[in-house]
């Protein structure tokens, strides 16, 4: 190799390694800001939620629902065969141990990303007495899992963890 | 680039003539859009498209800055003042209202501009560049309505941009950063509205600039025309100017009047009451639908509802329609028919009326709920179009027997008219078969 060449190939490397660490800040500015990120948990209190309630709050922007299930909303879930179930789960697969009685998930149906509803006070819980799709009519069980109508999958359950009897962090 | 018989700019006016040195526009516009550039004599009104295409950018950059003056890119204004811009604004209504049919236009004539291309051939040798340049307009011509339309912050705005960006999530393992990363959060919110409003800014700039490549790419080998049969010779062509240039007005002044129609008279007609109602992430529209121009594609994407083997509908229905506009840039080595034209190709044009109702069926389906029977016709809809690239085009390519070629241009206009004689008294005729790609 001629010195003229080492020269070359050195200096265009150097020049390319210096375009690639100016691209790597150009696209992270896409990336959530902190202050984006500072909101990406959230903190509930279930001290107030009775058995048969539930609430609906949010998390990263989108609607989360908490709810504290009767023992008899339990043993419907339980009854249920996993093995028909279009995405089969349990309830113990769905909540924390020793807490089934705390429903924890997402919002937002998984056929089309609607509300359901069954979260507020008096609204439909339609047939198998979850939540209800009022946009193309899925209906999801005490579990929250997908038993009629068109969505493919039980509702998310996110990540959250007991901080104490009475709360939790999600996120 | 032109055919050698070209009418040559020679500036009269010294001012032209000092300019002429100094920098030759002038030059460069006569011998693009001017007497300097030859074109051929048969146009039909289907070549008007590309000119109108041109004119709805210009009333979208136009319209697109002045609402760009009296909008604020923040999810807490951006609703208000898109209302402000209506009500309080001097003609604020007028240039919002342009704006959002506009767009509807600029897809129509776009549309109408790449189905004359599908049916003459336009895409073949040697124009493949046109056609490949063209696609690239019409995918930036997407992103940028599609992002255009979150900025008015409504509830279709809200959700539109939640569904589009949640088919980038759908891909495996990278997906949901890549969503995360294009909405700068974990849904639509301020960041996002944001970025959108720059880009959305930017790409109508860069679709100018690839229009240009377009344009230059076209001119290589010049237009096409109806009958598909190249140029032979001069008497073949007429000048740009003043022959298509005063075509081209009077299919401006024809699509200004059915704008004006539906700008004065049914200027909500093509959108959506629900993105009169602010953003809501709580809250979802029952029917979340985009805009007319997408339908074709949401119909494609809706199609796939069973998994297939580990592969999950909904990435089956992303992919598949992503795929159904890629494909489009293999379309002139899918149909190697040497036949440009669809008016020599019998079968050809059969199954091209057959995929013109396949489109509008599947825009049909788009827009309706997704439920039965609609999810069925697209099923079979989307099959069909993809069969029709690359099944049906290449077999076609293969067996047909094309009707017989005119011998030229001029040939087939004076066929149409019956008249006789006239070719053979034509100067130049013969003289110089093939156009010079010199210069």
């Amino acid at each position: 190799m001629r010195r003229r060449d080492f020269i070359n190939i050195a200096a265009v490397s150097f020049a390319g390694m210096g375009a690639v660490a100016v691209v790597v800040p150009l696209i992270d500015q896409m990336n959530p800001s902190a202050d984006v990120l500072a909101l990406a948990s959230t903190e509930v209190d279930l001290s107030a939620i009775q058995p048969g309630q539930a609430i609906k709050t949010t998390f990263r922007s989108q609607p989360l629902f908490v709810r504290h299930l009767t023992p008899k909303e339990i043993a419907e879930a339980d009854k249920v065969d996993v093995a028909t179930l279009r995405d089969p789960q349990t309830l113990e697969e769905r909540t924390v141990d020793g807490k089934k009685q705390w429903l924890i998930t997402m919002g937002v149906c998984t056929h089309l990303g609607c509300v359901p509803l069954g979260a507020g006070e008096g609204e439909n819980r339609g047939e198998y007495g979850g939540y209800f799709c009022p946009c193309h009519g899925s209906s999801y069980d005490t579990a929250a899992r997908i038993r009629k109508g068109p969505a493919p999958k039980n509702l998310e359950v996110p990540e959250f963890k007991f901080t104490s009897d009475t709360a939790i962090l999600v996120g | 680039m032109s055919f050698p018989w070209a009418e040559h700019y020679t500036p009269k006016h010294p001012v032209m003539q000092w300019m002429d040195e100094k920098l030759p526009l002038p030059r460069l516009v006569y011998n693009a859009v001017g007497a300097g550039y030859p074109v051929p004599r048969n146009l039909n009104y289907f070549w008007n498209f590309g000119v109108l295409a041109g004119l709805a950018l210009m009333i979208q950059i136009v319209t697109g800055v002045i609402m760009a003056m009296h909008y604020g890119a923040n999810d807490l204004v951006a609703f208000a003042t898109v209302e402000q811009t209506m009500r309080d604004v001097n003609s604020g209504w007028l240039m919002r209202y342009a704006h959002a049919n506009g767009a509807s236009f600029f897809f129509i004539v776009v549309y109408l501009h790449i189905f004359r291309g599908l049916f003459y051939g336009s895409y073949k040798a040697p124009r493949e560049m046109v056609w490949l340049l063209g696609l690239v307009i019409f995918l930036l011509m997407m992103a940028t309505a599609f992002m255009g339309y979150v900025l008015p912050w409504g509830q279709m705005s809200y959700w539109g941009a939640k569904v589009i960006t949640g088919l980038f999530g759908a891909i495996p393992v990278v997906g949901e950063p890549i969503q995360t990363w294009l909405l700068g959060g974990f849904a639509p919110g301020n960041a996002s509205l944001n970025r959108f409003f720059s880009l959305h800014f930017l790409l109508p700039f860069v679709i100018a600039g690839v229009i240009i490549l377009h344009i230059w790419a076209l001119h290589i080998p010049g237009s096409s025309n109806p009958t598909g049969v190249e140029v032979k010779g001069p008497q073949d062509t007429v000048p740009f100017h003043p022959y298509y240039t005063a075509k081209d007005g009077f299919g401006a002044g024809v699509f200004l009047i059915l704008f004006s129609i539906m700008l004065f008279y049914a200027p909500n007609y093509l959108g959506h009451p629900d993105n009169y109602i602010e953003a809501n992430p709580l809250s979802t529209p029952a029917h979340i639908v985009p805009e007319w121009y997408f339908w074709p594609f949401y119909a494609i994407l809706r199609a796939f509802t069973v998994d297939f083997f580990f592969v999950p509908a909904k990435l089956l229905g992303v992919l598949a329609m992503f795929a159904s506009i890629l494909l489009l840039f293999f379309l002139p080595w899918l149909d190697n028919s040497p036949v440009r034209s669809g008016n020599y190709r019998p079968t050809f044009k059969k199954f091209f009326w057959i995929l013109v109702a396949d489109v509008l069926i599947l825009g049909y389906c788009g827009g309706a709920p997704a439920e039965e029977p609609y999810v069925m016709i697209s099923q079979v809809a989307a099959a069909y179009y993809f069969a029709h690239f690359l099944i049906v085009l290449p077999l076609i390519a293969r067996f047909e027997k094309p009707l017989p070629l005119p011998g030229s241009i001029t040939e087939s206009v004076l066929n149409r008219y019956n008249i006789k004689g006239e070719e053979d008294a034509l100067p130049g005729m013969g003289a110089d078969p093939q156009p010079s790609t010199a210069g």
